[in-house]
């Protein structure tokens, strides 16, 4: 019912009434109750799951309406800038969530770790709550939370896979900015090929990266539950490890709408916001490379 | 106008109920409207800091609001004013109304940064206690010396404050503000208070010893004080930090005695602690005195409630 | 082409817009989004205001009467959380949607459904925060800043409470990403940075402000999540994290937070003294700079919630400073404003009394502050009804204050109609005198050693509860006038006109009262841009 028949386009565009906002807040309040009654054990996953379905369809449904509209050639430029500018601060409050995790990271190394030891001005914590830590980094804290059974853990390689995963997401931001110059150019195949590529690379970073996971829990006594190396470990690896799939998934559909024939060299809104997305994907991924495996 | 005169007569109205008051005497809530001065050193200081910044912003008060009411007075369009819409921009007072802050503010920062270095500083200690929170009280450890207990919110406060329990809070003695055993420290030394918590967080708060530290479970805080020399009485204060159901029920009560009053009871707590906690006594076992153990009856039985000595009095 | 354009024309007149309920439910006009807002802030402050009042019962004398002590605390914590993301975030909220575009010379938000979006998922936040009181174990009771470890023994209601926040942060991060996409995308052509009214000023920083501190509450209460529910170790100890972590990143949320819900305040203010002064805003690149310097120091103070956790002295130093400092922009805005009034023609409608007590009784707010933010002093003063004092003056005589002296200026604006003046004064009398009545006691409770969040208290400190909670009264009954007189209103009331008041300038007064569906169809010529903008 969105209709498209709006003003004077060249002016403005408004679109009138929509259902899909309610619809989405609806879908995302079902999902969320369905997430807090499997939580509370109420009625397991059977809300959070048909509440997820729903809510995939309806972000299908309501992009879908956006780039139909699109398509008919109802945006100007003025929509196509508001666009831009909402993507770019979107990304920027992802930046700032994960600064949340990345804080708490260097928190814990910085500051809590060492006082548990006795350093800084937290001399008698050592002293008299736990007189035989000794800090250090990794660690499950002074009271070996989580790991193997008999508390030990060992921590990831940084020149195995993750480093293979730092190549294959540097090349992917090669790649993606390969298939913008070929957009921009208005060679179509080239485009396909590399945009294909970028995303065939993002999947595999998500594969391995499950496969890591599959190691640390299986081999390596390395947990969520692992102490603050595992909390930190897991939530920033996991979140952005869930950014890329959303983006590989994102980078899929551009790539669909690329064989339909979409976008022209100068009007790729969606394009561009997808590649300013996997860009900071891939950025993430560097800080993580660096103080999560590295240091 | 109506509103003015209604205004005028309910001002009138609030006057006389106030004359009605019951006079404020020593005891009456009406005369508690400022923080007391404490018992220590650093407690004056801190209420010294506290009034030198009320007044400073007193006096800024004034002058802002001052001209702000004389604008709302002498610029009134009733009155015919007209207003000078030229009046835009002067950097001079821009500038002046940005540097005067500046100069007062850095006077406001040079004490409190003084007193808080002298309040950081944790050494030379001549007793140590471990205090540990937990949900609901206070648990005391006497590092070395042998005497451990549990302070806990007194019977009758307990029983009064219940939910419909009956009792009128005005006749228990310090409602709230009394537990069964007290922490018991001398005066004229610099007691270390290494601060935990067993649960969740909580805060020791006696606000005349100008302490308030929380009490994080798995780290240890430190603070400390210095009672005046001479100084005994009691002290009382409380958990300052939301710590669930209980939190307001969770009091302090710090019982201030001479050198050598101190050093008897420590001497006989231990002693009893020590008895009571061997396999010999006949005595409930556990190492905490309480009113139920005879052997722990003596410091029990010093009732904070019968002492006079209290915090108004000196302050 | 002739066609299309009188297409375009016809259809503006019939404004297309949707009837009945669609119109609210599909609205993507940022009027109608605006008054949804507004309804539900209302809402809001009527439910957040009824647990004040039960809260002020129960302390009315000492003694348990009514609640249960968790009940207390419940009601407590649901206070905090309801006015502060229910009733001040969403007024403000609201308030941009109707002006911003107006104020800017634009026919809309920048992204009109997902302005609709960022609404509706309120409504449904509350129903799950609300909603908790009714599981078992009560709601939550931790105090609306949450601190683990204590927040971690709330029963069913816990994920209940992390998700509505996870839903509120969604939500304002929405809205404010349409904030900031409509000022800086949508501005009528000649509407320069520099010649915007200080209320878009403000919403722009705010809107900063918001998606920068926003997401890092979000990671917070995920890590409480986890910790509550996968075993992670962030705020515990013994797995090498620390609660007090949590409060770091809490606060580096929660004190730009509370400028959050200032700035568009100052905004207001700033638009609403002119007018009745009948004279330019004073210095107004300096209240830009002034609003600027407020949100980049916001970032740098947090930890002055925490000085008696124990950091390192350098720690504590540091955050007394930069603190200190904020004082210094937050005066050139009380002077600016002062000297707005000076040699003006001052008149007193009800925005004006409302602008009027702002001032004086924000700037007590203000100095109690300044007060907690030196550190030994704050030892005596934190976690007491200082603080409450302190925070209820910014908050209620400030924010809430500033909300409604907008209701009341805009307000001819936006229904058409002239509201009772008198009701209206009646109203500001009525409410400046109760809420001193309310809050002015607290400061004495707090020095006298009164704790926060407790729901019995010692007997000495009775007299200034019963006077605290006599000025609740009265203040929520007074509010009632409130909501009757805005109905009165949008029914009748003589028609004001296009300017409603005789010393408003700017955009919105250029447009007709109420505007028409789609607020300015046509850019503004830069001649009635610049009669707006005459600073
Ligand atoms: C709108 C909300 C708002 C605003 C604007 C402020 C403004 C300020 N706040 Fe407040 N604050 C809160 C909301 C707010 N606060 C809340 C909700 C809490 C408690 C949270 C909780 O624990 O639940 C809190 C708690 C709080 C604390 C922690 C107390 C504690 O728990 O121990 C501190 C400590 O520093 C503090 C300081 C300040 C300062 C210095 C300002 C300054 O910005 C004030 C600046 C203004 C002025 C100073 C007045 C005008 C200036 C002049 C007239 C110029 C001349 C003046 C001088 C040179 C002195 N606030
Ligand atoms: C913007 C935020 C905001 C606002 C507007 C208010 C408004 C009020 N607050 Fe506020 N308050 C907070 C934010 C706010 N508060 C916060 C953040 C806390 C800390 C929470 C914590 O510690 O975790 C707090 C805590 C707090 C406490 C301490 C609770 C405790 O220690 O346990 C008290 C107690 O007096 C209190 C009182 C009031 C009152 C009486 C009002 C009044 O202004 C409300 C007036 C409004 C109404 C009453 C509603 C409208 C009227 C009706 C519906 C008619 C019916 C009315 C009657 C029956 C009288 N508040
Ligand atoms: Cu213990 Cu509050
Ligand atoms: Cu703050």
């Amino acid at each position: 019912m969105t209709d498209a028949h709006a003003h004077d386009s060249s002016q403005y565009y408004i679109p009138h009434h929509s259902p899909w906002p309610i619809l989405g807040s609806v879908t995302l309040f079902t999902v969320m109750l369905g997430a807090v009654s499997y939580l509370n054990d109420w009625l397991g996953a059977w809300v959070f799951l048909p509440g997820a379905a729903l809510l995939g369809t309806l972000f299908f449904l309501w992009f879908g309406t956006v780039i139909d509209e699109n398509q008919r050639g109802i945006y100007n430029l003025q929509v196509d800038r508001s666009f831009r500018m909402g993507m770019m601060w979107f990304i920027f409050s992802e930046v700032m969530f994960f600064a949340a995790f990345f804080g708490a990271l260097f928190y814990a190394r910085v500051l809590s770790v060492p006082w548990l030891g006795g350093e800084g001005v937290k001399v008698f914590t050592n002293y008299i709550l736990w007189p035989h830590f000794e800090p250090a980094w990794p660690t499950s804290g002074p009271g070996h939370v989580g790991g193997r059974a008999d508390s030990s853990f060992n921590v990831m390689n940084p020149l195995g896979i993750p480093a293979l995963n730092t190549a294959i997401l540097l090349t992917s931001g090669f790649t993606v900015t390969m298939a913008h110059h070929a957009l921009r150019a208005g060679k179509r195949t080239p485009l396909a090929i590399w945009l294909a590529l970028t995303f065939l690379l993002g999947f595999t970073f998500v594969g391995f990266q499950a496969h890591e996971y599959g190691e640390a829990y299986a081999n390596m006594g390395l947990k969520l539950s692992t102490g603050i190396y595992g909390s930190t470990f897991f939530m920033l690896t996991g979140f952005h490890g869930l950014h890329v799939t959303i983006g590989a998934i994102m980078l899929t559909v551009i790539w669909l709408r690329v064989m339909r024939g979409h976008f022209t060299p100068k009007r790729h809104f969606a394009f561009e916001a997808v590649a300013w997305y996997w860009h900071f994907v891939d950025v993430v991924w560097l800080g993580l490379f660096i103080f999560v495996y590295w240091l | 106008m109506t509103i003015r005169k209604t205004l005028a007569r309910l001002a009138l109205a609030a006057a006389a109920g106030a004359l009605t008051l019951p006079a404020w005497g020593e005891e009456s809530g009406w005369a508690q409207l400022n923080m007391p001065q404490g018992v220590t050193d650093i407690s004056r200081k801190i209420y010294a800091l506290h009034m030198e910044i009320f007044w400073v912003c007193v006096v800024i008060g004034v002058v802002v609001f001052g001209a702000m009411i004389w604008s709302m007075i002498a610029f009134r369009k009733s009155k015919g004013a007209v207003a000078d819409t030229t009046l835009v921009h002067n950097t001079q007072v821009e500038v002046v109304w940005t540097v005067i802050p500046v100069i007062i503010l850095v006077a406001m920062a040079v004490p409190a940064a003084r007193t808080l270095i002298e309040i950081e500083d944790t050494t030379r200690t001549g007793l140590n206690i471990k205090v540990t929170g937990f949900q609901w009280g206070w648990e005391y450890d006497y590092l070395d010396q042998g005497v451990t207990y549990f302070s806990h919110l007194d019977r009758a406060s307990d029983a009064a404050r219940e939910l419909g329990s009956g009792v009128d809070p005005t006749t228990v003695p310090h409602y709230l503000l009394n537990v069964d055993h007290p922490l018991v420290v001398p005066n004229g030394v610099k007691v270390r208070l290494l601060i935990t918590g067993a649960d969740v967080i909580h805060s020791w708060w006696v606000k005349d010893l100008g302490v308030k530290k929380d009490a994080i479970p798995g780290f240890i805080n430190e603070a400390w004080f210095k009672v005046d020399d001479g100084w005994t009485g009691l002290l009382r204060g409380n958990c300052a930090e939301l710590c669930g159901r209980d939190h307001g029920f969770m009091p302090i009560v710090v019982d201030v005695r001479s050198r050598a009053d101190f050093d008897t009871w420590l001497k006989n707590t231990a002693a009893e602690q020590k008895q009571a906690a061997s396999p010999g006594a006949s005595a409930p076992t556990g190492p905490l005195p309480n009113a139920t153990a005879p052997a722990a009856a003596a410091p029990a039985t010093r009732a904070p409630a019968t002492a006079t000595a209290t915090v108004a009095a000196a302050g | 082409m002739a066609e299309p354009h009188a297409h375009a024309a016809a259809h503006d007149d019939h404004d297309h817009k949707p009837h009945g309920w669609r119109r609210w439910v599909f609205a993507t006009n940022h009027k109608d989004i605006g008054t949804m807002y507004l309804v539900l802030s209302c809402t809001m402050f009527f439910i957040g205001g009824i647990a004040a009042e039960c809260i002020r019962l129960e302390l009315f004398r000492p003694g348990l009467q009514f609640f249960d002590p968790q009940f207390f605390n419940s009601l407590t914590t649901m206070h905090g959380l309801i006015m502060i993301f229910g009733a001040i975030m969403p007024a403000f909220v609201g308030l941009a949607n109707w002006m911003v575009p107006m104020q800017v010379g634009a026919p809309d938000m920048a992204l009109p459904r997902l302005n609709n979006f960022s609404f509706w998922i309120l409504p449904f936040a509350f129903t799950l925060l609300i909603g908790s009181f009714f599981v078992p174990g009560g709601a939550p009771a931790g105090g609306w800043t949450m601190y683990p470890p204590l927040i971690l023994q709330t029963g069913a209601a816990f994920p209940m409470l992390i998700f509505s926040v996870h839903l509120m942060g969604m939500s304002s991060i929405l809205g404010a990403i349409n904030v900031i996409v409509t000022i800086m995308n949508m501005r009528a052509p000649g509407m320069t940075l520099l010649r915007m009214p200080l209320f878009v000023w403000s919403w722009l920083i705010t809107a900063y402000l918001l998606i920068a501190v926003m997401p890092v509450l979000a990671g917070a209460v995920t890590m409480l999540l986890t910790d509550h529910f996968f075993g992670t170790t962030f705020f515990t100890a013994a797995g090498g994290g620390d609660p007090v972590m949590f409060q770091h990143i809490f606060w580096f949320f929660g004190h730009p937070e509370v400028y959050i819900m200032i700035l568009p305040a100052f905004g207001i203010i700033s638009e609403i003294i002119p007018t009745f002064s009948r004279k330019p805003l004073f210095g107004y690149e300096a209240m830009v700079y002034a609003v600027a310097s407020i949100a980049f120091l916001s970032f740098i103070v947090w930890a002055h919630h925490m000085f008696t956790v124990g950091m390192p002295l350098a720690a504590q130093l540091f955050f007394m400073l930069s603190t200190m400092l904020i004082a210094i922009p937050t005066g050139v805005k009380v002077f600016n404003w002062t000297a707005t009034m000076w040699k003006g023609s001052l008149s007193f409608e009800p925005p004006m009394l409302f602008a009027l007590a702002f001032l004086f009784l924000f700037s007590i707010g203000g100095f109690s502050g300044l007060m907690l933010a030196m550190v030994p002093a704050d030892y005596q003063y934190q976690d007491t009804y200082f603080v409450f004092a302190h925070f209820h003056y910014v908050l209620v005589t400030g924010a809430l204050f500033s909300i409604i002296a907008a209701v009341y200026y805009w307000l001819p604006k936006w229904t058409g109609h002239m509201y009772d003046m008198k009701l209206g004064t009646w109203h500001f009398w009525l409410s400046a005198i109760f809420v001193n009545v309310l809050f002015f006691p607290q400061h004495f409770l707090g020095l006298a050693g009164m704790p926060r969040r407790i729901p019995d208290y010692a007997v000495q400190f009775t007299d200034w509860n019963m006077v605290s909670s006599i000025g609740a009264f009265g203040f929520g009954l007074s509010q009632l006038l409130f909501p009757y007189l805005i109905i009165k209103c949008i029914r009748a009331g003589r028609a004001a006109g296009n300017r409603a008041w005789e010393g408003a300038h700017g955009l919105e007064w250029e447009l007709p009262s109420p505007p028409p569906f789609h607020s300015w169809t046509t850019p503004p010529s830069d001649a009635v841009i610049a009669r707006g903008a005459a600073h």
